[in-house]
């Protein structure tokens, strides 16, 4: 089976190419689940329980359903149900506007009778705080050990030990989760989703309404952010569809922007506490790690320790549950967690040794790529610069602003998933479309399906035209894992060679050779061996029958089994530059340099894309990002987007993006999640190198900072 | 069950009138906002409200200038523009993200100023020239900054990208020769969650650049 092209025989792909649905976002024509507008249209709202753990007593819809433009009221909690977080779902209404169902759902009374809760994990370890779950609120560790660690403590010449703690993040997508439902008739529905999974929600819905899977339409053209909290078709998707049945009209349904932050994921707080060892020549050779992370009412680990050959290891991890919403994946799940914690302590125990923490990662970092792109990012953001102490050297200067460097590594796993179908058409007028299922969630998935096509069927770009995010189309996996390239573009790749292969067939006879003596390039469909016997692509394309040629092509790898046109495991490494204010304790991040692995990159205009993204959201871990529970109350009391805070454009360092591939890599990959890992450790370490400041927590606030530098003052004095 | 015509066409008396409930309720609102904008503005305000009609419940009629063209809509005097815009003459560029003016994803251009459309209620922007995304240029007919957005990737999932353009579109307006920093301080009311940020920067600067050699 063919590869891919070499990088200098390639004409369309490895070449920076603008999305092709970039003309319908920027002019506000894209058309996502929430901009459906159908005749007879009903807008709704779902109620919330806004205590944190109690108990529903009783719900009165009857002022509700006699309220002007009601159309549909569904109580879904009952009398009895535990509510286990403020945002829990109780039902929902649709009306003829949006104003309308607002109004009813504050029309619905319930009586609940409320239960102490805990929202914080420290109080909910606590005996005797109120239990989230009846079985309590920590489960058993897991515990492992590997080697002998007393004995390498016992040995080591240096050791260092320190807390780390990462807040609960908000994946914070901008198009809320939702979707517009229709019936076309009792046993088929139409559905507009926001959805990281065309296929999930179809399964779920028909799953839920015992449909058959090919009647339930799932659409997804454009979809706006999910970052892994998109999936399933949710409770709003469930209700949508059970209230457009009620009310026998299409019902739109998305959340509000409080309902996002408060009920639909957010990336589990983690802490750990890390004691390591080291030797004489600075190999680690114990590690002794405590952690544990809490993710509401749901559960999730995150790696620990991470990337680095530490020697004897003694872990134990556990969870935490408290009445908040539950976790979600979030791009790269756990794996930003896990890089902070680790990284930090990596920083904190090149300082205990007084050596530069890159040698530090050097001697102990056993991946030949991720040392290699340690070197390079070193050198191209001037590492040897950095302050040899922590808070002292030229670069941090003596005034108010002090500068200084730090590093990350990652790593990244997932290759493709099997089952993806791809078809391709070629038409009697010379133009190709390529149609699958898979969702394109602002990755530029269409635009790389295109190219592919493009490139193999030697045309423009401008004669393929593509039908994508359709569960009616053949099956694309859902974009979680970084999967979605690795599994599409193998499947669209060969259901080209597909129809290309049956064109050649068509032109044979007329040029006067073998199908297996031509090739198509350049417009033309011509003998390899002799490109003067040639006809154009247009000729041989109406040499098709009516219907056009057809060409269908699969995706089967699995991790036992892998496909050679893909590739598994991508390493990488980030720098960051930082200015840490002394007086305000602000920071701001000067430059970020981003060394990132991603196989074959198709489209390195949006694999840069990606990586800038990546990179902006750990800004956002690193410095500003935390959901904030009160816990007299109960509630999030930053649901919102301005006391939420995201990187905004004045906060925006520059950036370098440096594709740092595998030379051995024969393969492509997703480059979704693998860059956002190690950001916010690189800013963490360079703050500390700036400033002296050892914040162990994530977001660092200007509070942390300032605490932390009277701490250093402190010490340095001591 | 109720007839919704009769809901839609409440006598007037059964609401509450714009004016009493300035009297009213409101007058302590009205006594400040007289502190906070002066007497001349509070003067002009209570010219034009008895002309967006007396009922605070119920619906009216409003009629705007949209991208030149006039739209009329039977909305709530409650109904925001942006809800107007998406839900009630299906121009859903505009885009609801917050719905409390913190994001931009709404932003339009109301006579010459960027406005966020769900900070701005559908009968107060009567009477006045709002410019959207859609009137900034089409897919097949796009604006430079627009071309620009593309060219450069300043967008990946596109929620927020019409925010961006009418953002940077109004700068350039004012401003055909920014500097960066002015670029990314007309850009600050506006957030992107996927971050796209250097590159909408890349962009406005680029057509900046083409339109001064247009």
């Amino acid at each position: 089976m063919p590869g891919w092209k070499k990088r200098s025989e390639m004409r369309i792909l490895g070449k920076d190419t603008p999305r092709l649905d970039g003309p319908i976002k920027a002019t506000g024509r894209a058309k996502y689940a929430y901009d459906i507008n159908l005749p007879g249209l009903l807008q709704s709202r779902i109620l919330r329980s806004p205590h944190a753990n109690a108990i529903i007593e009783s719900i009165d819809v009857i002022a509700a359903r006699s309220m002007p433009g009601v159309k549909a009221v569904i109580i879904t909690a009952n009398a009895g149900d535990e509510m286990k977080f403020a945002g829990q779902e109780v039902g929902a209404v649709a009306a003829t506007t949006m104003e309308r169902a607002e109004d009813a759902i504050r029309a619905i009374k319930v009586k609940y009778r409320v239960q102490p809760h805990v929202v914080w994990p420290e109080l909910a370890m606590k005996p005797g705080a109120p239990k989230v779950h009846n079985d309590g609120n920590v489960p058993k560790p897991n515990k492992r050990e590997t080697g002998d660690v007393d004995a390498a403590f016992s040995k080591a010449k240096f050791t260092s030990k320190g807390t780390y703690t990462v807040a609960v993040r908000t994946h914070a997508s901008l198009e809320t989760h939702g979707v517009t439902c229709r019936w076309d008739d009792d046993t088929h529905l139409t559905c507009w989703a926001s959805t990281q999974g065309v296929f999930s929600v179809r399964d779920e819905l028909a799953g839920t309404f015992k449909l058959k899977p090919e009647d339930v339409h799932v659409i997804t053209e454009v979809m706006g952010g999910g970052f892994g909290s998109k999936f399933g078709a949710g409770y709003e998707g469930v209700m949508c569809a059970r209230l457009a049945k009620e009310a026998k009209a299409p019902v739109k349904l998305l959340l509000t922007r409080e309902e996002e932050q408060l009920a639909v994921g957010n990336a589990p707080s983690a802490s750990a506490t890390y004691t390591l060892a080291a030797n004489e020549e600075g190999k680690i050779i114990a590690c002794d790690v405590k952690g544990y992370s809490c993710g509401g009412i749901a559960r999730e680990n995150f790696p620990m320790p991470f990337i680095y050959d530490v020697g004897a290891v003694r872990s134990e991890q556990g969870v935490v549950f408290t009445n908040t919403g539950g976790s979600r994946a979030w791009r790269a799940p756990g794996h930003t967690q896990a890089s902070f914690l680790m990284e930090a302590a990596m920083d904190d125990l090149a300082t205990e040794m007084g050596i530069d923490p890159l040698e530090l990662r050097l001697k102990n970092d056993k991946h030949p790529l991720r040392q290699a792109q340690f070197k390079e990012g070193a050198r191209l953001i001037g590492w040897e610069r950095r302050n040899p102490k922590p808070g002292l050297g030229a670069l941090a200067g003596a005034g108010r602003f002090r500068r200084g460097l730090g590093c990350g590594g990652a790593i990244w796993y997932p290759g493709g998933q099997g089952g993806s179908q791809c078809k391709v058409t070629i038409n009697r007028q010379g133009e190709a479309l390529v149609e699958i299922g898979v969702q394109d969630i602002g990755t530029g998935t269409r635009t790389i399906c295109a190219m592919i096509v493009a490139e193999e069927l030697g045309i423009p770009l401008s004669k393929v035209k593509t039908n994508i995010g359709k569960s009616t189309l053949g099956y694309g996996v859902a974009s979680g894992g970084s999967v979605t390239t690795p599994s599409t573009a193998p499947a669209v790749k060969r259901a080209a060679e597909s129809a290309k292969a049956a064109l050649l067939a068509l032109a044979a006879p007329k040029i006067g050779a073998n199908t297996d003596e031509l090739d198509a390039d350049d417009g033309k469909v011509f003998v390899k061996s002799d490109r003067s016997k040639s006809m154009s692509f247009a000729d041989a394309c109406k040499l098709a029958p009516t219907g056009g040629i057809v060409g269908n092509g699969r995706f089967e790898g699995t991790p036992q089994r892998p496909d050679p046109l893909q590739q598994a495991g991508v390493a990488g490494a980030q720098f960051a530059e930082v200015e840490v204010d002394t007086e305000t304790g602000r920071v701001n991040v000067i430059k970020v340099v981003a060394l990132q692995d991603a196989g074959i990159i198709l489209n390195p205009l949006t694999f840069t894309s990606q990586v800038n993204g990546a990179v902006i959201q750990g800004i956002g871990m690193a410095l500003y990002e935390d959901r904030h529970m009160c816990q007299l109350t109960g509630r999030m009391v930053n649901a919102n987007l301005e006391e939420y805070k995201l990187p905004g454009p004045m906060e925006m360092p520059e950036f370098v993006s440096i594709p740092f591939e595998n030379p051995t890599a024969t393969g492509v990959t997703g480059v979704g999640e693998p860059p956002v890992i190690p950001t916010a450790a690189a800013i963490r370490n360079a703050v500390l190198n700036a400033s002296g400041a050892r914040v162990n927590e994530a977001p660092m606030t200007p509070a942390l900072i300032l605490g932390a530098l009277a701490e250093a003052r402190r010490r340095a004095n001591a | 069950m109720i007839d919704e015509k009769q809901v839609r066409h409440r006598p007037p008396e059964d609401g509450v009138s714009r004016r009493d409930f300035l009297k009213g309720v409101g007058g302590s609102i009205t006594a400040t906002a007289v502190l906070a904008t002066g007497a001349e503005e509070n003067a002009e305000a209570a010219k034009v409200m008895p002309a967006l009609g007396q009922r605070l419940k119920g619906t009216v009629r409003v009629s705007l200038n949209i991208n030149g063209e006039v739209k009329t809509a039977e909305v709530e005097p409650r109904t925001t523009l942006l809800n107007t815009l998406r839900d009630h003459l299906d121009l859903t560029g505009a885009k609801k993200i917050c719905d409390r003016g913190s994001c931009g994803g709404c932003t339009v251009i109301v006579d010459g100023r960027t406005a966020y459309s769900c900070m701005m209620l559908a009968v107060d922007a009567q009477g006045k020239k709002i410019t959207t995304v859609e009137g900034l240029g089409s897919p097949e007919h796009m604006s430079p900054v627009q071309e620009a957005f593309v060219e450069h990737d300043a967008l990946m999932c596109g929620f927020c990208t019409p925010g961006f353009v009418v953002s940077c579109s109004a700068l350039l307006a004012k401003n055909p020769n920014p500097s960066l920093q002015q670029v990314k301080a007309a850009c600050s009311g506006n957030i992107c969650r996927c971050g796209t940020y250097p590159r909408v920067f890349e962009a406005c600067l680029a057509a900046a650049k083409k339109m001064k050699g247009a």
